[in-house]
């Protein structure tokens, strides 16, 4: 097992390193790219060249590159040019992550507690109206564009609710402790803060939470109607187990494999739509941070953000398949 | 494998397993009497129709501001709802209605263009991976790994950020780049699947060529996964589109409407006319979930685990 | 009075849009207490499904059940889902045919087993694990405290079976029913497996009905033998009796078709010609007319009756003559 993890954690390197270069060379043959990018299109000839040579990009790209690796290692990802000019990437990124996982953390627990049990309902019932209901429903919440439900989720709660509809926080004179607005207000014991970090959590936790909730549900009910028709299944009832017995210990045990997978898989796909959340409610993620940089070409930034996401998404689904051998005896004890 | 996301392989590579079961017999007869698949037929039908017969069907040129005196900007007035323009004017004064309509054309344009250039690039890939083995399938493999490692909604973005000067086109290829690694990888393991089937060995032993043997006996049996696959591509590329549009990374140019663009494009006046934004959106929303019916019915109708 | 009698027993599978399938149709039978009785009959002959009405098993959807099966007095179609739970497993167990697929996979095999204990003879756990390997020593698994721990996919085919024998008589039934226990397996486990069986039932007076399609299984533990075709009892018999004057020319054809090592060189096996695709509705005649060699006109037009001839039950037009070749000297 520890040998398994770290070979992929080797593996993992080596993807950073090829993606890194490939965005890196991606990034530097791009008409203009970052010369362009800080001087704007109508720059003089002579300004462009004296910027290109003093930011090393007259140089082979090989060589830039490995000038890249060497700062990055130092921490030194460049200067963001759009998302908050003049700020290092590095630290825009150290900002603004705790405010994304904080996003996906309850986005994720929505989805699955939500989706979890009414996939599980909707398989005993196979057929039935309800069933049937909720599987037309699923497939209408991976239909509706993200960005669009969350405006509507924004006007219902300006309106309706009196929910926040953008920011993290108010103004609250809060202390920081971890980053995590939430954690921060237990920590420090000014519940207010806390409550109004998760009132301000709401709405964007729930419009995040859609796609992960409708995949959640449709692998949830699928895996149950699977297990259901197993064997061991009947061997259960046939013992006169009482049906909450069989229902924990031999119908969910089971169909959590595949649904453990699927939330992994979700879990790290929720920073592309958090770029798209973030955005609407003015949430100051990482999301936001790709958005604003995808508007403003704001390219060091970029770089960063995706390797760094990169690194989450392949880290969450080494954990999956870690988490696999805790559930699995059947690769535990190979 | 290179690297971890057994589950998002898994998934493909579960698809690439149906390869070979023939699409024409049983499962046509069981998708005939779904009616959830006749549901989303039939909106896809409606779809196409409507997108292909808009420019008789839109009552006016779409790229007209021809109610643009209507249009206060300073007031973020719009042109209402009035005889000859049920659903008033856009924020340049050009008829809703028309671009509603016309709006079809492209995004159908962007679904089944992006859905295309994504096939292609994954049956270059996967067929030379495939096919060849060896060294070329490592390499092949490697990169597509690569690309799976990243959110593909995410690499859209970085993809569309790429390029300078946004165009539908941009846009279509960033949406399409994405498919290349998942139709690259189906279709490999659909080769794969078949490799040691009998009919492949039995075309082996009579002495056919290898290059006969890929393109007349493997390919064609992987139509069923790569059609199932290519139906969800469809709406995912219409909805992904929008995203890109709501970036900024969209076409800039919208005097050829695209129901992507005409959503992204118009979030600064959301609150004050959300049905700028609600109509392009409902059009995306049951187009996306008519492909997604079809794509879904057509799997389960191809799952050996499912014919009983 | 009979442990268990089962009185026209009829399951009806109705499938929307399909029409009604009678897959039992009237069956009956005893089973006294410690008694071994077997169903005997091809793949689709109602013998699985007989044993899951009485288990209460079948979906409540779409199988409709009549006729009775009383236990000890009680009619068990009549009781309560929460009754019914209550019996299952504590007074009627059952063992079903592949052992890999009917034990959880992601569960201890020690939990397996306690967990039947813990519910109906209300153990705590760990008096629950004590019993639990006394059991498996029991059912003849070795080292049984490393196999507690241990998963199914870790176990031999024919030590899963034992495990699931010994969850099954975790209770001390009163009835163990076992639906084709050795199919499953390899021949020379078998053979361990109904020896067990057959031990265990004596020791603890079990009564068991063997649910099976291979008469060898038959001849070496029942008691009583009923023959099934078609959802319906063919011939019914002690087992010698059967066995040495098969009169349905189904069971005449079934005990023909066994490779025997004491056949003269060069003479043929007689197998049933045909399969139960063949078959004709019972309300038309008998189901067995289109298969069977004795078969006359009147097969096809009037449904025999069961007749009570001397001991055996059977319901044939135009029964086997004793002493009809093939059949003699079976093995038993």
């Amino acid at each position: 097992m520890l040998r398994y993890t770290i070979r992929r954690l080797i593996q993992l390197v080596g993807v950073v390193l090829v993606l890194s270069l490939l965005l890196f060379a991606w990034l530097r043959l791009l008409p203009g790219g970052p010369v362009s990018a800080l001087l704007g299109e109508r720059a003089t000839p002579e300004s462009r060249a004296a910027l290109t040579k003093q930011l090393g990009l007259d140089q082979p790209i090989v060589v830039q590159y490995f000038k890249f690796l060497g700062r990055a290692a130092t921490g030194d990802f460049g200067v963001s040019t759009g998302v908050q000019p003049g700020d290092s990437a590095l630290d825009i990124f150290l900002q603004r992550f705790p405010a994304t996982l904080e996003l996906s953390f309850f986005a994720i627990l929505i989805a699955i507690a939500i989706g979890v049990p009414l996939g599980y309902l909707a398989a005993k019932r196979r057929g039935s109206w309800f069933d049937n209901l909720s599987v037309v429903g699923s497939l209408i919440g991976v239909a509706v564009p993200v960005f669009f439900l969350a405006y509507v989720l924004k006007d219902v709660a300006a309106s309706g609710l009196g929910l926040p509809s953008s920011g993290r926080q108010d103004a609250i004179d809060a202390t920081r402790v971890t980053g995590f607005f939430t954690l921060d207000g237990i920590i420090t014991g000014e519940w207010d803060a806390t409550f109004n970090a998760l009132e301000h959590l709401i709405l964007p936790a729930i419009a995040l939470a859609t796609i992960p909730f409708a995949v959640i549900f449709r692998i949830t009910r699928a895996a149950v109607l699977d297990v259901l028709d197993e064997d061991f299944v009947r061997t259960a009832e046939s013992k006169g187990l009482t049906a909450p017995v069989i229902r924990r210990r031999h119908v969910l045990r089971n169909a959590m494999l595949p649904v453990v997978t699927t939330i992994g898989l979700q879990t790290g796909a929720l920073l592309s739509g958090a770029v798209l959340t973030e955005k609407v409610f003015s949430f100051a993620g990482v999301g936001e941070a790709l958005a604003i940089g995808f508007e403003r070409r704001d390219y060091p930034v970029l770089l960063l953000l995706i390797i760094m996401a990169t690194i989450v998404y392949v880290v969450v689904n080494l954990l999956v398949d870690l988490s696999y051998a805790v559930i699995d005896p059947r690769i535990r004890t190979r | 494998m290179v690297l971890g996301l057994s589950s998002k392989k898994d998934k493909i590579d579960g698809l690439a397993e149906t390869a070979g079961v023939s699409l024409a017999a049983s499962a046509w007869k069981r998708l005939r009497r779904s009616p959830v698949f006749l549901t989303g037929a039939v909106i896809i039908g409606i779809f196409i129709a409507i997108s292909l017969l808009s420019p008789w069907l839109a009552p006016h040129n779409p790229a007209d501001p021809m109610l643009i005196d209507q249009v206060v900007k300073a007031r973020n007035e719009i042109p209402p709802a009035q005889p000859g323009h049920p659903l008033g004017g856009d924020l340049q004064g050009r008829d809703f209605l028309s671009r509603l309509l016309v709006g079809s054309q492209q995004t159908l344009i962007v679904g089944v263009g992006a859905t295309l250039i994504g096939l292609s690039g994954g049956l270059i890939l996967g067929t030379l991976a495939g096919a060849i083995g060896g060294w070329v399938d490592s390499a092949v493999m490697r990169l597509v790994d690569v690309m799976l490692s990243l959110p593909s909604l995410l690499l859209a973005f970085s993809i569309a950020a790429m390029f300078a000067r946004p165009s539908q086109f941009t846009v279509i290829l960033a949406v399409a780049i994405v498919q290349i690694p998942v139709f690259a990888r189906l279709l490999r393991g659909s080769m794969l699947a078949q490799r040691h089937s009998d009919h492949v060995l039995a075309a082996t032993a009579l002495g056919v060529k290898k290059g006969a043997i890929v393109f007349r006996h493997m390919l064609p049996n992987s139509l069923g996964p790569v059609i199932v696959q290519s139906t969800l591509v469809l709406a995912t590329a219409i909805i992904e589109a929008a995203a890109l549009s709501f970036l900024g990374l969209g076409n800039p140019d919208d005097r050829v409407p695209e129901w992507g663009q005409m959503l992204g494009d118009v979030q600064k006046v959301f609150d004050t006319h959300p049905h700028l934004a609600a109509w392009p959106a409902i059009c995306i929303i049951i187009v996306a979930l008519g492909f997604t019916l079809m794509g879904e019915t057509l799997r389960e109708a191809l799952d050996p685990k499912n014919r009983r | 009075m009979a442990l268990l009698e089962v009185r026209d027993l009829t399951v009806v599978f109705q499938r929307k849009g399909e029409e009604p399938f009678r897959a039992v149709d009237g069956v009956s039978f005893d089973v006294e207490p410690g008694q071994t009785v077997g169903l005997v009959g091809e793949s689709g002959c109602g013998k699985s499904v007989t044993s899951l009405a009485i288990m209460g098993l079948l979906p409540k959807r779409g199988a409709k059940i009549t006729g009775t099966v009383s236990y000890d007095g009680t009619d068990l179609l009549k009781l309560s889902d929460k009754e019914m739970r209550d019996r299952r497993g504590r007074d009627l167990g059952m063992v079903f045919q592949d052992p890999l697929s009917s034990l959880n996979p992601v569960v201890p095999i020690g939990l397996q087993v306690t967990e039947v204990l813990e519910r109906h003879r209300g153990m705590p756990r760990k008096e629950a694990m004590i019993e639990a390997k006394n059991l498996l020593d029991k059912v003849g698994i070795p080292d049984p405290n490393r196999r507690l721990k241990e998963y199914p996919h870790q176990l031999s085919g024919g030590m899963r079976q034992r495990a699931l024998i010994a969850i099954a008589l975790a209770c001390r039934p009163k009835l163990l029913i076992a639906d084709e226990p050795t199919t499953a397996l390899d021949v020379t486990i078998q053979a361990q497996i109904l020896s067990l069986m057959k031990e265990l039932v004596q020791d603890l007076g079990t009564a068991l009905v063997m649910i099976t399609h291979d008469l060898g299984v038959v001849a070496g533990l029942c008691d009583e033998v009923n023959v099934l075709y078609g959802g319906k009892v063919v011939e019914k018999a002690m087992r010698h009796k059967l066995f040495a004057e098969p009169r349905h020319p189904y069971t005449h054809g079934l005990l023909s078709s066994i490779p025997r090592l004491d056949a003269a060189p060069g003479e043929k096996l007689t197998p049933i010609k045909g399969s139960v695709a063949d078959n004709i509705p019972w309300s038309e005649g008998c189901a067995f007319a289109p298969r069977c060699p004795n078969a006359l006109d009147i097969c096809v037009q009037v449904t025999p009756a069961e007749e009570d001839q001397l001991g055996r039950l059977l319901r044939c037009h135009n029964p086997v003559v004793p002493g009809t070749p093939a059949a003699e000297e079976v093995p038993v």
